[in-house]
């Protein structure tokens, strides 16, 4: 006997499939949200606005475009670490919490490899809960080479690949005699200083290395000192991975003292130095990166002027291609591996090759680092300062404005690595 | 010869910027017993306001409109909190100006944006004052340290030499006595925290350009005026001047020296010196080089 007739039943069961099979597809339909584990307040609060903005608007074309798999729509999620390694801990403690997949970073080494290590360790122990951990600006070698991970993805070239395009790019300069190394005194510090003085060695080795400081990070606030003694080494050219205030007071300290010198910098192009150097800077300060806003026939113009348009007060300029390279990676992964599950997106991501804005990219599967091409641009007086017509953009109202000196294909600074990543 | 004389210059000048950044928060304690957290906030204040004021009408306005702003808010900062949390002692003041430090920060935020803003030096005082041998030293340097040496001059003079001088440090050790011989005594306290915040803001007149005028530059000096409000003996204002002058010094000399030290150089842990001269002296002279009172 039966409550129900076979009728009512049938229908019955109808009913509850198709409210079923609703409620699985709303389930398939949530955000994929992605942490933004990077300083929002405290003294570097600044950079980590100017990623935020930036990574808020890739997000946005994104879903405007049709998210992925489909329709779903990508999320940035912002948590405060302060650049503290311990308390991107705790922040990484609640993005398990809240079930959140993804994280990405920047700002820091020594933040980087706190939570590589955590990382590894939760996926280690919690399978099928797995973080992929997209890495846009931490560029200590070691992260793709001895410590690799298959949870980890770079974006940024490194700071060995940086420093061995830039010295590929000294070795032409036979005005480079005397060279002084200043860092910034932890792990990312201490490998551009040790590429430095290798490569130097390597490529031009007539070149003097005639000083190397390493200062705390963050804690100088009068570099006047460092520049004195800078001048007292007869240096003409200086090498340095400062970046935030620590690059900005450096270069303001040196013209102050009338310091004659060429800076070759990582840092100097963005997140509030060029305001900061100001006019006298012209001429003298280079830099290495993979984006500039006057590179010739620049894809990226459209994005560029687009963000300018939309950009919050004090952010600017757009600084991160390889963030807008990063996001579209990541969209293009997901929709590759047909899943938003992070182990399945982390194997669609290595080896992927892209056509970027500025020529084809690789994310390299042996040790998931992003070969791309570079360029070494120097700051010059803006057009509309009375500079060439081609410095067009300035960086940040300064009227400094970045034009560009040498392209560096992507072979250029591909090296070798010791990665010998385990796979799960 | 040259390295030494530039470098001994460069010591003197940052160390005279620092007492300029220490002497409001030893005035302010020595007289009313408060050690006000929020002191570097009204240091970056006042570089947020001379930016303001100097886009508009120019810098020589701002230098003194930015720190009477700035004295202004402190005066109602006293008035309307500290006066009333005062009553629940040291420890609540305390946390009382903690927190309008937090707040001061996010307000600066809001308004200004988390970027540095362009507030330059201006042209009359960009340049090289003179030559030493080959290294340039900057007008604007020179003109950091007159004003800090004027500052410490009139400091004194005011509380030495004036009629409100006198009632102040009067209302400091007999306020009963001074309130019965008509004198307003809360007012009086009023002036002082609104003249300590002025201070404060001068020097974020003169350090705003000189540095960078940023959101995090409250938090950057904030350590450091502490060591030398202790090292020279809490509210002893000529302490706080030997104070900054030695550390500016201990600084800048320490970044020249390459000596190792357990596989360091001297150089590299330049600016950690400071704090350790002051575990050291707390050790050894709790009430600091020319304090009064012990602990």
């Amino acid at each position: 006997m039966s409550l129900l007739s076979g009728r009512t039943a049938r229908g019955f069961l109808a009913a509850t499939a198709m409210l079923l099979g609703f409620c699985a597809a709303q389930a398939q339909q949530p955000t994929i949200k992605v942490a933004y584990i990077d300083p929002l307040s405290g003294a570097f609060a600044n950079v980590g606005e100017q990623g935020l903005a930036e990574f808020r608007f890739a997000v946005d074309r994104i879903n405007a475009r049709g998210g992925v798999l489909g329709g779903r729509k990508l999320e940035v999620v912002p948590f405060d670490n302060k650049v503290s390694p311990q308390e991107s801990l705790n922040q990484l403690k609640r993005v398990i919490d809240q079930d959140i997949r993804f994280i990405t970073q920047g700002n820091s080494s020594a933040v980087a490899g706190a939570l590589l290590e955590a990382v590894n360790r939760h996926n280690e122990r919690n399978p099928g809960k797995e973080i992929v951990y997209l890495n846009y600006a931490a560029v200590d070698p070691a992260y793709t080479n001895e410590k690799c991970s298959f949870w980890h993805f770079r974006f940024d070239a490194n700071a060995d690949m940086k420093m061995e395009s830039l010295t590929t790019y000294m070795a032409g300069k036979k005005n480079i005699k005397k060279v002084y190394l200043i860092n910034q005194d932890y792990s990312f510090g201490h490998a551009v200083k040790k590429a430095a003085r290798e490569y130097l060695a390597r490529k031009r080795p007539d070149v003097q290395v005639v000083g190397d400081d390493l200062h705390p990070l963050g804690q100088v606030k009068d570099f006047s000192p460092y520049v004195a003694k800078i001048k007292a080494s007869g240096a003409d050219t200086v090498i340095t991975g400062n970046w935030g205030n620590d690059m900005s007071l450096l270069v303001k300290a040196g013209r102050d003292a009338g310091l004659n010198v060429d800076w070759y910098t990582y840092y100097a192009g963005g997140l509030g130095t060029p305001t900061a150097m100001g006019e006298a800077a012209a001429g003298h300060v280079k830099i290495i990166a993979e984006y500039h806003s006057n590179i010739a026939n620049n894809k990226a113009a459209k994005w560029d002027s687009d963000f300018r348009k939309q950009a919050p007060k004090g952010n600017p300029d757009f600084y991160y291609l390889r963030g807008k390279l990063m996001w579209d990676m990541l969209a293009a992964s997901i929709n590759k591996a047909k899943s938003a599950e992070p182990k399945a997106v982390a194997y669609a991501l290595e080896g992927m090759k892209y056509d970027g804005d500025m020529g084809e990219v690789e994310m390299r599967k042996t040790d998931h680092q992003l070969i791309q091409p570079l360029f070494v641009f120097t700051l010059v007086k803006a057009a509309a300062k009375g500079g060439p017509k081609e410095a067009k953009i300035d960086l940040e109202g300064s009227g400094l404005a970045p034009l560009t000196d040498a392209r560096l294909e992507a072979y250029t600074s591909a090296q070798p690595t010791s990665c010998n990543m385990t796979r799960p | 010869m040259e390295f030494f004389l530039v470098q001994a210059l460069n010591g003197i000048s940052y160390g005279l910027l620092l007492f300029m950044l220490s002497s409001g928060l030893t005035l302010v304690f020595s007289l009313m017993g408060v050690l006000n957290f929020a002191h570097a906030s009204f240091y970056m204040l006042g570089a947020y306001f001379a930016f303001q004021v100097s886009t508009r009408i120019g810098f020589w306005p701002a230098l003194v409109i930015a720190p009477i702003l700035v004295g202004a808010i402190g005066m109602l900062v006293e008035r309307f909190g500290l006066r009333k949390v005062h009553r629940f002692g040291h420890v609540a003041e305390l946390l009382f100006t903690f927190g309008l430090a937090y707040l001061i920060d996010e307000a600066v935020h809001l308004i200004w944006g988390r970027s540095a803003v362009d507030y330059r030096v201006p042209p009359d005082l960009d340049g090289p004052l003179f030559e030493i041998f080959t290294t340039q030293y900057p007008i604007y340097r020179g003109f950091m340290m007159l004003v800090s040496v004027a500052m410490l001059v009139s400091i004194w003079l005011a509380l030495t030499r004036t009629r409100i001088g006198l009632v102040i440090q009067a209302a400091l050790t007999y306020p009963q006595t001074v309130e019965a011989l008509g004198h307003n005594v809360p007012r009086v306290f009023m002036l002082v925290f609104g003249g300590g915040a002025a201070l404060a803001g001068l020097a974020g007149v003169i350090g705003g350009n000189a540095f960078v005028t940023e959101p995090g530059m409250a938090a950057s000096v904030g350590p450091i005026i502490f060591v030398i409000v202790v090292v020279g003996g809490m509210g002893s204002l000529a302490g706080a001047f030997i104070a900054s002058l030695l550390i500016g010094c201990l600084q800048t000399f320490s970044v020249a020296l390459d000596w190792p030290i357990f596989g360091l150089k001297v150089s590299q842990v330049a600016p950690v010196l400071p704090y350790l001269l002051m575990v050291l002296l707390l050790i050894f002279r709790p009430k600091g080089l020319m304090g009064t009172r012990e602990g």
